[in-house]
């Protein structure tokens, strides 16, 4: 529990410092109110912006502006899944417990995240698919996420000792990771899509344009920014959360 | 590996083994999906190859939980876990073993439940090809899934829900080798990505099978 970090070679600093619990507490807690305070206003600019200051589509009308909810929080359920697999390897790898508790607190930020993207996009397909759900590969994918999410954190909650738990949803959270790669490109197989192509892409070839786009990647800048607070906020609980349980326990050795 | 093999077969076939139990399954499964959909027997045709995979995925389901449940219960997990035999190899043949008793049978017996199910008989051989070589990889995912709840005391349930969503590709494709024989449509293919999922897993699931066990040992 009291893993004390190394000064890296020579006494210089290090990323693995942050793995001392203390190191991040302080670090956080630091950055946190300029976390939440930008993230609260990109997400205000982006959101109104995308909202009152974009035109409507010609062929979409207003429903279009749903695409700056939409958008970001499917791109953070992807990220978020892929954050808790950074995480997890670290853990597995150099067993540092805050990676392993950010990767905790991740989890109900993605699903939530994933929810919120099909949501969005059931809302949208009903006025412009003429259906709340199609059996398309991008939204299968998405279900089939949610899943995982699912999962993995039942996982956390089933296991009762945490170290074992951290080891055991490190493991599902790669072999998941394989699977869901998988799943993604086998649905490709299954079905032909309706879902449109990228609405962001470096290469231009198909893109929302410019007056979307701007407000679009303001808010997925908020988005982005709302996830990294989360997962602070989240990583602070859990570690205060143990530390609670090694004083109850010292409690009880008295 | 042989002799512990041998002795999964045994404990399965013998007396509350619960082999056959996985067949029955998928008899009344066959025959209760008529009662849903109706009998009309072109209905019944076009979503017998589907019907007959998502049976194959719930009837290798049922025993899964048991697959390291019991050695653990009797102590008989750790005396492999500390045999010169590499816990990995222990994975895999007990897996293999799981295949053998209920994935390879209903591979058998499915052309026949195909008959029930008016399935044209120029797509049983695709369908029986189909669950024989994509079965074990669904032992090999479950297996995976009952080394990472073999130590909780309601795992269940759980482990449905954290290996139903990994059995999606095998499934895809499985069902897909099925419809695409039921058409007379080429099955190369999805016929090859389904090998290449049993390989894969296979080779690679029964190390992190393993380090689930040793975990839940520790």
């Amino acid at each position: 529990m009291l893993w004390k970090g190394p000064n890296g070679p020579g006494g210089t600093m290090s990323i693995w410092e942050y793995a001392n619990p203390k190191k991040f507490m302080q670090t956080s807690g630091a950055l946190l109110p300029w976390a939440v305070g930008l993230s609260v206003v990109t997400l205000t600019v982006g959101l109104i912006w995308g909202f009152f200051f974009t035109p409507d589509d010609y062929k979409q009308g207003s429903t279009v502006k749903i695409i700056y909810i939409h958008v970001p929080s499917a791109l953070m359920a992807i990220n978020a899944w892929g954050m808790m697999l950074v995480t997890s390897l670290i853990w597995l790898i150099r067993r540092h417990h805050v990676s392993v508790l950010a990767a905790k607190a991740a989890a109900p930020i993605g699903m939530v995240m994933t929810l919120i993207a099909l949501i969005t996009g059931a809302i949208w397909g009903q006025p412009m698919w003429g259906s709340w759900w199609e059996w398309d590969p991008r939204l299968t994918s998405f279900l089939i996420l949610f899943l995982f999410y699912l999962g993995y954190l039942s996982l956390w909650s089933a296991v009762e000792n945490p170290d074992a738990a951290a080891d055991l949803t490190s493991v599902l959270c790669i072999v998941g990771s394989v699977f869901a790669f998988l799943s993604r490109y086998a649905v490709l197989f299954w079905n032909q899509g309706l879902h449109q192509g990228a609405s962001l892409s470096l290469d231009r070839e198909e893109h929302v344009a410019d007056v979307f786009a701007y407000p679009l990647w303001t808010s997925i800048a908020g988005f982005v920014l709302l996830f990294v607070t989360l997962v602070l906020i989240g990583t602070r609980t859990e570690i205060r959360a143990r530390r609670m349980q090694a004083l109850l326990a010292r409690e009880k050795l008295s | 590996m042989i002799a512990l093999l041998l002795r999964d077969l045994r404990l399965a076939t013998r007396a509350g083994g619960g082999f056959g139990l996985s067949l029955t399954f998928f008899l009344i499964l066959v025959t209760l999906v008529p009662f849903g959909v109706g009998p009309e027997s072109g209905r019944l045709a076009t979503i017998a190859p589907g019907i007959l995979w998502v049976g194959a995925l719930l009837a290798s389901l049922l025993s899964l939980d048991r697959l390291f449940a019991l050695d653990h219960e009797d102590g008989t997990l750790e005396q492999l876990a500390t045999a010169p035999l590499p816990l990995e190899a222990v994975v895999a043949m007990k897996a293999i073993a799981h295949w053998l008793t209920t994935g390879l049978p209903l591979a058998l017996i499915a052309p026949l439940l195909g008959v029930l199910l008016h399935l044209p008989g120029a797509a049983m051989p695709a369908l029986a090809l189909s669950l024989a070589v994509g079965t074990p990889a669904l032992s090999m995912i479950g297996a995976f899934g009952a080394g990472l709840t073999v130590g909780l005391k309601r795992g269940g349930l759980l482990l449905s829900l954290l290996v139903l969503p990994l059995y999606v590709p095998t499934l895809i494709f499985g069902a897909e080798v099925a419809r695409r024989g039921a058409e007379g449509a080429a099955l190369g293919t999805p016929m090859a990505f389904l090998g290449a999922i049993t390989l894969g897993t296979l080779a690679l699931l029964p190390y992190a099978t393993a380090a689930a066990i040793r975990v839940n040992l520790r």
